[in-house]
């Protein structure tokens, strides 16, 4: 049975990178300026990156079978707290980054609380940080718009051999990403949680530790890119931040992580992250009607959406209990 | 030989019933104990003793030589006791070398930078795959493993543990028989190497093979308890089945008719069932017999339109079908109570009378699309009523609140709103009370005596002997046997189910 597998079967395994190719060709082939290396670089990477970190840790999340609705409320409370720092405290960029990679971390820690002692499901939980965080960032600023000091926007200009500082970021908590999911302890179990979790239970592994694990990443990676996404434009209004969890979780799915827990991984959800920055700037090449935009970039990811339930569909048929051995070419298997 | 496992009285009550009672055995190194018994006689409560699922209410276990009890599963893992069940524990997602080694990887690297151990981990999962004769690579992933050589993997992580008591509990449900040849010999390999084994399994021909001793439980008491030498088949199955039947039914009050409600005609579906044939009549009760795993649950959703099938056909009051879905089965009035009431036959948060009304809910439809409450309520009360529901206020009461046998009735009578003709019931009785089961039982010659036809499935043959017209039997996905009233007697039916003899063929 091993090995056998149809043309269609592959291409719905790698439903996205062909999706990536189609979309990349078709909009360069419309609108040259889109292939330039310029272009390539600052409207589709380093757009990217800020998605993609979040997406990063979505995807720790997504799993181990959970989700996190709180990433762009994360995203704006962490800013906040550091900005007011740096404003009224006359905190250096660093220290204030450092003070907003806490803060996420915490906002992830608290959704972890509430998943794993309060044993409330993951989807309510951040949908109700989602407001809560928000909540609290406007009630600090009384929902006035908060200006950074000039060395914020000097820290986001900051590039290493021209290549912009978000990009390297994004590369370092890939890399970070990648090497504990696929080679610690810990993010073997992140798998094991998502592909059962009273399995998981029943080897010893300690379920909880894992799962607050991946809501403080996930916190973590929402405050980081949102500080890094402040530095780009030096200033924060109150809608900061709103709607990325759709972007982050779609990125994700898009790189075939499932929301189902379990499959998945960190190089999928950069190829989504690039996919969906790749159609956002593409529309934008081609002058497409703004209000379509947003319509069109729907459609692109339901059907990536679309490819993954196939998946599934695919997966759970082979996973169905067998009660009789199954003959193939009158040989029993 | 030394003791590795004593049980010494084991007693355990669920809910006043005892489900093991004082039970007495013994395993030692190089031995494999077979442990046999019906449904419902107590082995899988004693394994779960011995797993520490549950606790003892009296009696005590020693494991070598130290006194053993257990709090958790994981008490059990510390001590090394392995449990390989019938439902596999493994992450189909990762791959054999991460499944054998999840609870605690071999890693490099100090403090916060502790990376796993590749090299090491490849190493020790080439060793035990070898132990077990798997020639397969540490780095595939378990989703594409055969069921056998999942079964295997499970092994291999048994002796990676290097487990002293190896406990399988049905492991050759889903095994071909080259596969579970090669589990006998490597179960007889750890044998000689000094472990002991339980083997627990319903193919009684292969408990003989294998084991060395025999212990058969029944309503949760050891039944006999000696060296496999002194049994055979029939003393096997005659010791299983014991007592006589009391008068736990309800008389049957008529007699199936001659027209045909429903008919299979060759049902088939790759690696489930296989070419099913059968006429449910008129006024009809038709028993499905079969052990776990025999397919009848497969079958029922099938025929409901739950699951596909692949060949055949469905015959409903005469229109045949190739495929069918829950919609028109209920359109064409069938019902089915699932063997789950918890998980799939109620709503456990709503209240009672909306389950009662959830099938028959387009009836109480007003202009609008909009409720009748007040008629919903009158109905589901008088439903209610019509089984003697035992309940409070049916429109606040959730379901969960109500006792297993209550709940049972509250999805009968979700049904019965519908007025089916064709009853598919799986399993009803499951987890009832004796009294409740009397009640079901009742309701089942009524609906048969008003006409309908009801296909009664069951691993508790007494109650289909109690209660059929015929009983069919399933075995691996196929009918094995088909027995009408005057021919009913345990034994033979048994033998079908474990496919001892030959079975009588339809």
């Amino acid at each position: 049975m091993n090995g056998r597998r149809s043309i269609g079967q592959l291409l719905l395994n790698n439903s996205t990178i062909v999706l990536f190719v189609a979309v990349f060709v078709v909009f360069g082939l419309s609108s040259p300026k889109f292939f330039e290396p310029d272009s390539v670089m600052n409207t589709i990477i380093k757009q990217a990156s800020f998605t993609g970190i979040i997406a990063v840790g979505m995807t720790f999340v997504l799993l181990t079978a959970g989700i996190d609705l709180s990433v762009g409320s994360n995203m704006y409370l962490s800013s906040v707290i550091a900005g007011l720092l740096m404003r009224q405290a006359g905190l250096d960029v660093l220290p204030a980054l450092i003070v907003a990679l806490i803060v996420g971390t915490i906002y992830g820690a608290f959704n972890a609380f509430c998943i794993v002692r309060l044993k409330i499901i993951p989807f309510m939980v951040t949908l109700g940080t989602l407001v809560v965080g928000r909540g609290i960032g406007t009630a600090l600023t009384e929902s006035k718009q908060i200006d950074f000091p000039p060395i914020m926007t000097q820290f986001g200009l900051t590039n290493v051999l021209g290549i912009p500082m978000p990009i390297i970021a994004f590369v370092i908590v890939v890399i970070i990403a990648y090497v504990i999911l696929t080679r610690t302890p810990i993010g073997r179990q992140v798998y094991a949680v998502g592909n059962d979790i009273e399995a998981a239970k029943k080897a010893g592994i300690n379920t909880d530790r894992v799962i607050t694990m991946v809501y403080m990443f996930s916190g973590f990676c929402a405050a980081l890119a949102g500080f890094i996404l402040i530095a780009q434009i030096g200033r924060l209004d109150r809608s900061f931040g709103e709607g990325r969890e759709f972007d982050a979780i779609a990125a994700a799915v898009l790189g075939g992580t499932s929301l189902f827990g379990g499959v998945g991984g960190v190089a999928g959800t950069v190829i989504g992250a690039l996919l969906i920055q790749m159609v956002q700037a593409g529309l934008v090449f081609n002058s497409v009607n703004l209000y379509l935009q947003p319509m069109v970039r729907a459609v692109i990811i339901f059907i990536a959406v679309f490819f993954d339930s196939l998946r599934e569909a695919n997966l759970a048929k082979l996973k169905r209990r067998f009660i009789r051995p199954i003959e193939i070419e009158g040989q029993v298997q | 030989m030394t003791t590795v496992l004593e049980t010494r009285g084991l007693t355990k009550s669920f809910f006043g019933v005892a489900a093991v009672k004082d039970v007495s055995i013994k395993v030692s190194r190089g031995e494999i104990l077979g442990l046999i018994g019906q449904n419902g006689a107590g082995k899988s409560t004693l394994m779960n003793l011995i797993g520490g699922v549950v606790q003892p209410d009296s009696g005590e276990m020693v494991y070598q030589g130290q006194r053993y009890a257990p709090r958790s599963p994981a008490d059990a893992n510390a001590a090394r006791i392995a449990f390989i069940h019938q439902e596999l524990n493994l992450f189909t997602n990762l791959t054999i070398a991460e499944n054998i080694f999840i609870e605690g990887f071999p890693t490099r690297g100090r403090g916060p930078f502790q990376f796993v151990d590749r090299a090491t981990v490849r190493h020790r999962t080439r060793e035990v795959l070898d132990a077990v004769g798997l020639d397969l690579s540490p780095d595939m992933q378990v989703d594409r493993l055969s069921p056998g050589e999942r079964q295997l993997v499970e092994i291999a992580k048994a002796l990676y543990l290097d487990a002293s008591l190896i406990i399988l509990d049905e492991p050759t449900t889903s095994l071909t028989t080259r596969e579970t040849e090669k589990l006998f010999e490597i179960m007889r390999r750890l044998r000689d190497q000094g472990k002991a084994l339980i083997y627990i399994s319903h193919i009684l021909a292969d408990v003989l093979n294998i084991a060395d001793t025999i212990a058969i439980m029944r309503d949760g008491e050891l039944v006999a308890y000696e060296p496999a030498a002194n049994f055979d088949v029939n003393r096997m199955i005659s010791l299983m089945v014991g007592r006589s039947i009391e008068q736990l039914y309800p008389p049957r009050t008529s007699r199936p008719g001659r027209d045909v409600l429903l008919e299979l005609r060759g049902i088939s579906a790759k690696g489930i069932v296989e070419n099913i044939n059968l006429k449910l009549r008129q006024g009809e009760v038709l028993g499905v017999f079969g052990l776990m795993g025999s397919g009848r649950t497969e079958l029922a959703r099938m025929v409901f339109g739950l699951d596909p099938f692949e060949s055949g056909e469905i015959v409903i009051n005469g229109t045949p079908l190739k495929r069918t879905t829950a919609r028109r089965s209920i359109n064409s009035r069938m019902a089915f109570v699932t063997e789950n009431r918890r998980e799939e036959g109620l709503l456990m948060n709503i209240n009672i009378a909306d389950n009662i009304a959830l099938v028959s809910l387009p009836q109480f439809a007003r202009a609008l699309m909009l409720i009748d409450q007040r008629e919903l309520v009158d109905s589901a009360s008088s439903a209610a009523n019509a089984l003697q529901l035992k309940s409070g206020n049916i429109v606040v009461q959730p379901a969960k609140s109500l006792s297993g046998g209550n709940q049972q009735k509250v999805v009968v009578a979700k049904w019965l709103l519908s007025q089916p003709t064709i009853f598919i019931m799986d399993e009803p009785t499951r987890g009832i009370d004796v009294g409740a089961k009397y009640e079901i039982y009742s309701i089942i010659d009524q609906l048969a005596a008003s006409g309908s036809g009801v296909l009664f499935i069951s691993s508790e043959l007494e109650e289909l002997m109690g209660m059929c017209d015929r009983i069919v039997v399933m075995s691996r996905g196929e009918i094995y046997g088909e027995f009408t009233r005057e021919q009913f007697n345990e034994k033979d039916i048994l033998q079908a189910a474990f496919r001892e003899g030959e079975g009588v063929l339809a």
